[in-house]
């Protein structure tokens, strides 16, 4: 055989074996150098192989409501950047329908508040609403943890993640927050840019240079969301959802929502809290 | 250390609370009965006279007096032995508490209270520190076609944006009605009689009619403020 060939092949199982240890080594939590310090404790729950890979089992894991029928992953589909596509308003248990739309599950680490209203301040308490809410899961904690305690595979699981097969509120909790901490969106061409590792084309520095202009003060960089709650004039909806209000009391916060974050935006239509908009034309149009 | 109980003997205007059976009526002449009523105590704290305070560690601080379950009437915890002569007690959870990490969320804390008879917002993350439930004539019909009212009342201040505070801090003088006498090998109980009616009457006399149904509402300050006024020292055992 020629030597050409073979130095390919060598060469091809150097990758190989490069991409296998990459895969098998398993890094944990990774500060992308161009985004700030994350908002979330990591240290008070430090990322494990074992307890992310339970926290996504958790999250694919349709027991966690009433019937047995819809998971965490059921409106938060990872092939749409976490939201469930196709749908304005989240769609759930028994096909009800909630009254806003699914957003996606990224960078939460950084994010201060959860929910369109931000009535949520800490990661660990957030799977508690869903799985409550009448129109999502429609279960109760303690029910779920019962239906974990009686699998075949959970305590054993859980004794992996965290040296104990006891399955409590916090443990579940710390779970589900190590993946969902871990849907990271730091590797895009803008990421890439702004590490210097590459550079905008002509239309793209200029898309940028325009949205550094008339965008970035809400969608902030690097995580394209200033997290603040803010009424951005679209009609009041149909169902006269006053969003932040609810949870401040406050008139003034009246009709005003998170700010989301742009990345992924090409999957995570429809938009806006009630997924009013199909395309992301709609909303630039509507400014 | 030794033991001390207080214990919450819940009544209402002056009679015994029986749930569901018993038709009271409030100081506006509504009739109507309680199919729930339940609160946390914590944070509680014990005085001498000489100015002395013992403040239980806040780990074993936190109680749930529940109607339902007779087991949950008295908050059970250690003290130094000595004279007390004054107690205070949070009703309701601190803020401290309410924002704490998950895993200092145990025992009656632990936000996986069932929807039934949680005492957590999930939604708006938060302890509900009061609830009474029941039923009454004047009440309109409900989406679930029964005259219920529901007081759900809680409000730590909020996280990231100040909101309603219904935390209260009820501070008794005990010299009148007995102090708390902790000898070792006793365990002195001091026994509150808890009004419920005083929810209802006070400073606002609530109606049912008008508002069924207070939960994270501005009209909620109103209702915390008038149960601050429902512990009556009644005695102390030693």
């Amino acid at each position: 055989m020629n030597k050409k060939y073979w130095i390919v092949i060598i060469g091809l199982f150097g990758v190989l074996a490069c991409s296998k240890e990459m895969i098998d080594r398993f890094a944990g939590f990774q500060q992308p150098v161009n985004f700030p310090e994350p908002v979330y404790n990591i240290a008070g729950n430090e990322v494990t192989k074992e307890a992310f890979e339970l926290g996504r089992k958790l999250f694919y894991e349709p027991r966690l409501s009433r019937n047995n029928t819809v998971s965490c992953g059921s409106c938060h589909i990872q092939s749409s950047a976490f939201t469930q596509h196709g749908h304005d308003v989240s769609h759930g248990i028994d096909d009800r329908l909630g009254r806003r739309n699914s957003p996606p599950i990224m960078n939460l680490a950084w994010m201060p508040a959860f929910m369109w209203d931000g009535g949520v301040f800490d990661l660990d308490l957030q799977p508690i609403v869903p799985i409550t809410a009448h129109e999502e899961m429609d279960e109760t904690i303690p029910n779920i943890l019962n239906k974990l305690r009686s699998h075949t595979d959970y305590p054993g699981l859980y004794q992996k993640a965290f040296g104990s097969s006891e399955i409590t509120t916090a443990t579940t909790m710390k779970a589900l927050s190590q993946f969902m901490i871990m849907c990271i969106s730091s590797d895009s061409k803008y990421d890439s840019v702004m590490r210097g590792k590459s550079s905008f084309t002509v239309e793209e520095q200029a898309g940028y240079t325009l949205f550094k202009q008339k965008c970035n003060s809400c969608h902030s960089e690097p995580l394209f969301t200033d997290n603040a709650f803010r009424n951005n004039g679209i009609a009041i909806g149909l169902n006269n959802d006053e969003g932040r209000s609810e949870v401040t009391l406050n008139p003034l916060d009246r009709y005003k929502f998170k700010v989301p974050s742009l990345r992924n935006v090409q999957f995570t239509a429809p938009y806006m809290h009630d997924g009013r908009f199909l395309y992301s034309g709609s909303r630039v149009r509507s400014l | 250390m030794t033991e001390m109980t207080i214990e919450f003997d819940n009544i209402m205007g002056g009679q015994n609370l029986f749930l569901n059976a018993v038709t009271y009526t409030n100081a506006i002449g509504e009739p109507f009965t309680v199919s729930l009523a339940q609160y946390y105590i914590s944070n509680i704290k014990l005085r001498k006279a000489d100015g002395t305070e013992y403040t239980v560690p806040q780990d074993s601080s936190y109680f749930l007096i529940k109607e339902s379950d007779p087991a949950t009437r008295f908050a059970r915890f250690k003290v130094p032995v000595g004279n007390y002569h004054q107690l205070s007690f949070i009703v309701g959870v601190d803020s401290l508490r309410s924002t704490m990490d998950i895993t200092k969320r145990t025992g009656v804390l632990d936000p996986a209270g069932g929807m039934d008879d949680g005492m957590y917002w999930g939604w708006n993350s938060g302890y509900i520190f009061l609830k009474l439930e029941g039923t009454s004539a004047m009440a309109p019909v409900d989406p679930s076609g029964q005259r219920k009212y529901r007081f759900h009342i809680g409000g730590f201040g909020g996280y990231s944006a100040p909101t309603i505070n219904n935390i209260k801090t009820i501070t008794t003088d005990l010299t009148a009605s007995g102090i708390a006498q902790a000898r070792t090998g006793r365990t002195a109980n001091i026994h509150y009689l808890v009004d419920l009616m005083k929810v209802l009457n006070g400073t606002t006399n609530v109606s049912i009619a008008a508002n069924p149904s207070v939960m994270f509402s501005d009209y909620s300050v109103n209702i915390a403020n008038n149960y601050t006024g429902m512990f009556y020292h009644d005695h102390t055992e030693n």
